[in-house]
């Protein structure tokens, strides 16, 4: 029994990375209705900025996170502006053939540069460190700081889009982009800022499943695909719906490990499936 | 100072406007009538620039506004309450208020100078926008369009599913906005409110103009016969 409460519990932390997956995708597509295919190849994109002031200054990567993020939110903003915008219009195709185009470039640059090694971060110590909390389970203390950011980013989030005025255009940019127009609410600039926030915050995921795990320019794909089961777990486009989402999707992979090694992976998009077949809107359905 | 000569707007192939003349004075109110489809939304559509039109056909304050955007010609003080009030759905009352805002042209409409001009919607500032009745919704599209601080405020059909008794409290407000130094473009299915309400009058039908002028100087027979194309006299 206790088992099954552990697999419980490691699978809501790594819910945690999810939702940094996944918050930037339920974002751009909120506001946008564009899906990013390329987001899972910046996620690795940001791994590798970050890779470099790690190996060369021997910086702690959790520092290395800051400006890697910052770069990644300027670089999302420009992104958009000078290339994205141009995509968006009547054909919903353009967005995701231009993003996907984008991916393929992406990786074959990082093979290109980094060759297939897989690399990760070693943060020592901390990387093990357990605190048991009885009857046998410990919680992993990385796992902990990583589901206690997801948490402060969304709230982080949250609050840029209900109290700050930019915040709000997003949102009704969202709601309907053509009056929002009508606001005097400029789109090229409003989807530059979805995407730079976007960008931010796979900058944090990505350096935390570098930690984690490892990864290797082919890595883009799975975690685009776990931030997409996410967001459509939670209902797409909404904040906390996605978090519940990824947080659900972590619980079944691990249970889903637990019934049988192995099958953690299918068992997430087996309820990604179900989410799909019964709840097409997801469970927790708003918009942002 | 709006001018419009010789408009023509396009869905694709299809033309919704065949070279249309509307003049708005300084302080004037005019109203558009027409049956269903003849291009009134379209025309409003194109003066707030969310409908591409050629430069030279419109002018505001003596400046060319025809080939610039929507979020563009707000900035210029044309501000529209659209058709079917078009409220942000998960914003709530307030918040669609100050998305109104977001021209940044400053002036006397205020939050409190709408919810002086609107006392309803002070109460219900923190609700859903879209938990209000229909009239206090348009009172919400009209307040947030003034937010802009406009010269020229452009109203599509403010009674669309509102009872009698709301239209009337509705159009009770406009001569204040107006009193205020704001000129106003109504589009009003319902003519008799329209011939009462404004100064200027123009009927549209297939997409031209086929009658204009003061309600005083225009007879029933004259109006019936612009608005349905059945020959007067
Ligand atoms: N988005 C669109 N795409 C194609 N045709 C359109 C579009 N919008 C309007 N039309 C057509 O353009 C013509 C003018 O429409 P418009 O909406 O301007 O009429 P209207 O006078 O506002 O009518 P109503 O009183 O019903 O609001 C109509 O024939 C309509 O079918
Ligand atoms: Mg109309």
């Amino acid at each position: 029994m206790l088992e099954w409460l552990d697999a419980v519990i490691q699978g809501v932390l790594l819910g945690g990375l999810y939702a940094l997956f996944a918050i930037g995708l339920s974002i751009t597509y909120g506001v946008m209705r564009v899906v990013n295919i390329g987001h899972g190849d910046f996620l690795v994109l940001a791994a590798y900025l970050a890779l470099w002031p790690v190996m060369q200054f021997h910086l702690h990567p959790f520092l290395a996170i800051v400006p890697v993020a910052a770069l990644m939110f300027v670089f999302g903003y420009f992104l958009q502006r000078v290339l994205l915008n141009r995509t968006i219009g009547p054909n919903p195709l353009a967005p995701l053939l231009a993003t996907f185009g984008l991916a393929i470039i992406l990786r074959n640059g990082l093979q290109q540069i980094f060759h297939s090694d897989s690399r990760s971060f070693q943060i020592g110590q901390l990387g093990t460190d357990s605190i048991p909390v009885g009857g046998g389970i410990a919680i992993g203390v990385f796992p902990s700081i990583v589901f206690a950011v997801a948490i402060a980013l969304t709230v982080l989030v949250s609050l840029l889009f209900t109290k700050t005025s930019i915040g709000v255009a997003l949102r009704a940019t969202s709601d309907d982009a053509e009056t929002a127009g009508l606001m005097g609410i400029r789109a090229r600039h409003t989807y530059g800022i979805a995407l730079a926030i976007s960008f931010a915050l796979i900058a944090v995921g990505g350096v935390f499943a570098g930690v984690r795990t490892t990864f290797t320019p082919e890595s883009g794909p799975s975690a685009l695909l776990f931030a997409f089961e996410a967001v459509v777990i939670g209902g797409m486009g909404s904040l906390w719906g996605t978090f519940m989402g990824a947080v659900i999707l972590g619980v079944a992979q691990t249970v889903g490990a637990k019934i049988a090694i192995g099958i953690g992976i299918l068992a997430g998009h087996l309820v990604f499936l179900a989410v799909l077949f019964f709840k097409p809107t997801g469970l927790f359905a708003r918009t942002l | 100072m709006l001018n419009v000569r010789n408009l023509v707007a396009r869905y694709g192939q299809f033309q919704a406007l065949f070279g249309i003349d509307v003049d708005v004075a300084k302080g004037g109110m005019v109203a558009l009538i027409g049956a269903n489809g003849a291009g009134k939304s379209t025309f409003l559509k194109s003066v707030a620039g969310q409908i591409p039109s050629k430069t030279g056909a419109i002018r505001f304050n003596d400046v060319d506004i025809g080939a610039l955007p929507a979020e563009e010609v707000v900035r210029r003080g044309v501000s529209m309450v659209p058709e079917g009030r078009r409220l942000f759905r998960s914003l709530t009352v307030e918040e669609n208020l100050k998305v109104g805002a977001f021209a940044g042209r400053s002036g006397r409409w205020t939050l409190q100078a709408i919810y002086a001009l609107f006392p309803a919607l002070e109460e219900r500032r923190s609700n859903s926008a879209m938990a209000l009745s229909g009239g206090q919704q348009q009172m919400v599209a009209i307040g947030r369009a003034l937010m802009s601080n406009p010269d020229l405020l452009l109203c599509d059909e403010l009674s669309l599913g509102l009872s009698p008794a709301v239209v009337k409290d509705i159009y009770t407000i406009l001569p204040r906005i107006r009193a205020e130094g704001v000129s106003i473009v109504v589009v009003e299915q319902d003519i008799d409110t329209a011939l009462r309400v404004a100064d200027q009058v123009y009927c549209f039908m297939h997409g031209r103009v086929t009658l204009k002028g003061a309600p005083a100087d225009l007879t029933k027979e004259q109006v019936s016969a612009a608005y349905f194309g059945i020959e007067g006299h």
